[in-house]
């Protein structure tokens, strides 16, 4: 159907600019025909604005071109074998050390820790709006979600650190000041968003007709949420999962706040870890000159990090178009 | 429900009570779950607003950052922000509209297309600091901008041009079809149909897409980091090519000090910030609604 207007779109839009016959042999001056001039500004102006959406490729080709071509140098003196399996990560001292095995696991410590908090709480924040709220509750509530997607990541980082970690310290004493554990709760807060308005948009997007016919035989609300709706949504719901979880694991501030800067191979979330991202940041604040090979492992790392969250956010895409339920 | 009697009772038992308990069971504990967000977000407002209030003051909006907590200001990172804010909106704003209607009004149905609606999804979803990587090697050392505003500006460009350009489709998309052939139909061409016809109808929308994706640009960190905007710097930026700091990054060198003294401080900061942002949501409503009212 959309396809179908654009086409008439499109032809209007060539007779409006070049194809409209000229008029008949009574008045030979009125051609209906735009000027000459007119037509040479028309392609001009579309060829300027292609140029405009050539920035977003050159974009993509930049960040690829960049970390390639700096990962090579960096692989030229850190073989990839070491870089992937080495179990500690020491650029900046020495002996230098180059496995980033403990910045990996950090991350993934985090996000994971995040992903425990954010999917359950999102999931039921979703099926409480889309399922249960009235239209009055929902237009508190769904505001209320976007405020806490607005809130810059420096703001949770400090949330983190002065208000969540003392309260995890007066819990568990021998928590560290810098912890994951405090930074994956907060991170998990910060992606309840994401997980809760993309899976309520699959939610909602299930026909009523299914809820119905559920209902008509008999079951209750909460089965028709659990065992209709939510199977109905899936897709979706795993696909915010996934991105969820992205966003986790290229968090930044919240990390380079709170979890600390020792890169550390543990999966105690009471200690400090440090995850790629930190790690990036530790070494952009420091004094580290150009083209040396400490400089290069942020690109080694932000090529690690990249490929990674792209894997995640391929297989999110995939998901939702490979197992949508297509109704009507 | 319990009105099942006779034969069919011990095939079919409905077990309602147990049903529509736990069903009761689970309302509650979705209900606690959203709440959960919420009522961290307060929590969070609250600490920030008991930490950072008794701080406030004309002096702290007016001096420079210092060694020391009491003397310390937020004046550099606040007009930093500002340069870099407006010319981000200066450069993003065209790039972002341009290719939003070449996308919705020019773009042919071809694989070239696809690609790039493809790349501008995949784009949006790439972490902010991989955005400062790219900047810090393009900008900074390729183009040899320095540690500069317009450095920083570009770069966050390149971040929220994604949102914008998304948000833009949308706006586009949501101009009815029936005025775009009326405008052929009255001969105009494409371009006099996108200018005088389209463009001011999705401009409600745009606008805020645009002042949405630029409050995320006044609130990024991590890619300025990366670009070196992290240096003390005592004074306001004169043009595109001094040095600079922004409001996020003088909070998180706040934070970063172990003195409790500067957390405070760094709460004062976040309440400026927050009042920057709020203010950025306000100018958008108020814009929409003027717009609105026009078309």
């Amino acid at each position: 159907m959309a396809d179908r207007d654009r086409k008439g779109r499109e032809d209007a839009a060539d007779a409006g600019g070049a194809a409209l016959p000229a008029s008949g042999p009574d008045h030979p001056q009125h051609s209906l025909r735009a000027p000459r001039r007119r037509q040479v500004q028309e392609s001009l102006i579309g060829g300027v604005l292609f140029l405009g959406s050539a920035v977003s490729v050159l974009t993509t080709i930049g960040i690829v071109g960049v970390l390639i071509y700096e990962s090579v140098a960096f692989f030229r003196a850190v073989s990839p074998f070491e870089f992937l399996t080495g179990t500690r990560w020491a650029p900046l001292f020495v002996p230098q050390s180059f496995g980033v095995l403990p910045l990996l696991t950090g991350s993934l410590l985090v996000a994971a820790g995040a992903a425990i908090v954010a999917l359950p709480i999102g999931l039921a924040s979703a099926i409480y709006l889309s399922e249960y709220a009235k239209p009055r509750v929902r237009n508190v509530i769904k505001p209320a979600l976007e405020v806490l997607a607005g809130i810059r990541t420096v703001v949770y980082g400090f949330f983190a650190l002065t208000f969540v970690t003392p309260i995890l310290q007066g819990i568990w004493p021998e928590t560290q000041i810098f912890n994951a554990l405090s930074a994956s709760l907060v991170v998990g807060v910060m992606i309840i968003p994401v997980v809760a308005s993309l899976s309520e948009d699959s939610m909602n997007a299930v026909p009523t007709a299914l809820r119905e016919a559920a209902y008509a035989l008999g079951a209750t609300k909460l089965e028709v949420a659990i065992r209709t709706v939510l199977p109905a949504a899936l897709s979706g719901i795993v696909a915010s999962f996934i991105l969820a979880i992205s966003r986790a694991i290229g968090e930044t501030m919240i990390v380079a706040i709170a979890a600390g800067a020792t890169p550390n191979l543990t999966l105690n979330p009471f200690e400090s870890v440090q995850t790629m991202t930190a790690y990036i940041v530790q070494v952009s604040m420091g004094e580290v000159s150009f083209g040396t090979v400490e400089y290069q492992t942020i690109f080694a790392v932000g090529l690690t990090l990249f490929a990674l969250t792209l894997l995640m956010n391929i297989a999110s895409i995939f998901v939702l178009r490979r197992f949508r339920e297509v109704y009507e | 429900m319990n009105g099942l009697a006779g034969r069919g009772q011990e095939r079919f038992a409905p077990r309602s009570k147990l049903r529509y308990g736990k069903g009761r069971a689970a309302r509650a504990l979705f209900l606690l779950a959203t709440f959960v967000g919420i009522l961290t977000l307060v929590v969070l407002l609250v600490d920030v607003l008991t930490q950072g209030v008794p701080h406030l003051s004309w002096n702290f909006v007016n001096s420079f950052s210092s060694r020391f907590a009491e003397r310390a200001g937020i004046k550099a990172a606040l007009f930093g922000s500002l340069w870099v804010l407006v010319l981000t909106a200066v450069i993003s704003f065209p790039l972002g509209v341009a290719t939003a209607i070449w996308l919705e009004e020019y773009a042919p149905r071809s694989w070239v297309t696809k690609t790039i609606q493809m790349n501008i999804a995949n784009l949006a979803a790439v972490p902010s600091i991989v955005y400062g990587i790219l900047g810090l090697a393009v900008f900074v050392r390729w183009f040899e901008m320095g540690q500069s505003v317009i450095a920083g500006a570009l770069t966050l460009t390149l971040l929220i041009l994604p949102v914008m350009i998304i948000a833009g489709q949308e706006a586009i998309r949501s101009v009815p079809n029936s005025i775009r052939l009326a405008s052929y139909a009255l001969g105009a061409t494409r371009w006099q149909t996108v200018r005088r016809q389209v463009l001011p109808m999705a401009m409600p929308g745009i606008l805020t897409g645009t002042i949405l994706a630029l409050s995320r640009a006044v609130g990024e960190t991590a890619p300025l980091i990366m670009i070196g905007a992290v240096a003390y710097v005592p004074f306001v930026p004169d043009g595109p090519f001094d040095q600079f700091t922004v409001l996020p990054i003088q909070i998180f060198t706040w934070i970063s000090r172990p003195q409790p003294e500067f957390h405070d401080i760094a709460a004062a900061g976040i309440i400026v910030l927050l009042v920057v942002l709020l203010s950025f949501n306000l100018i958008a409503i108020l814009l929409r609604n003027r717009f609105a009212k026009r078309s």
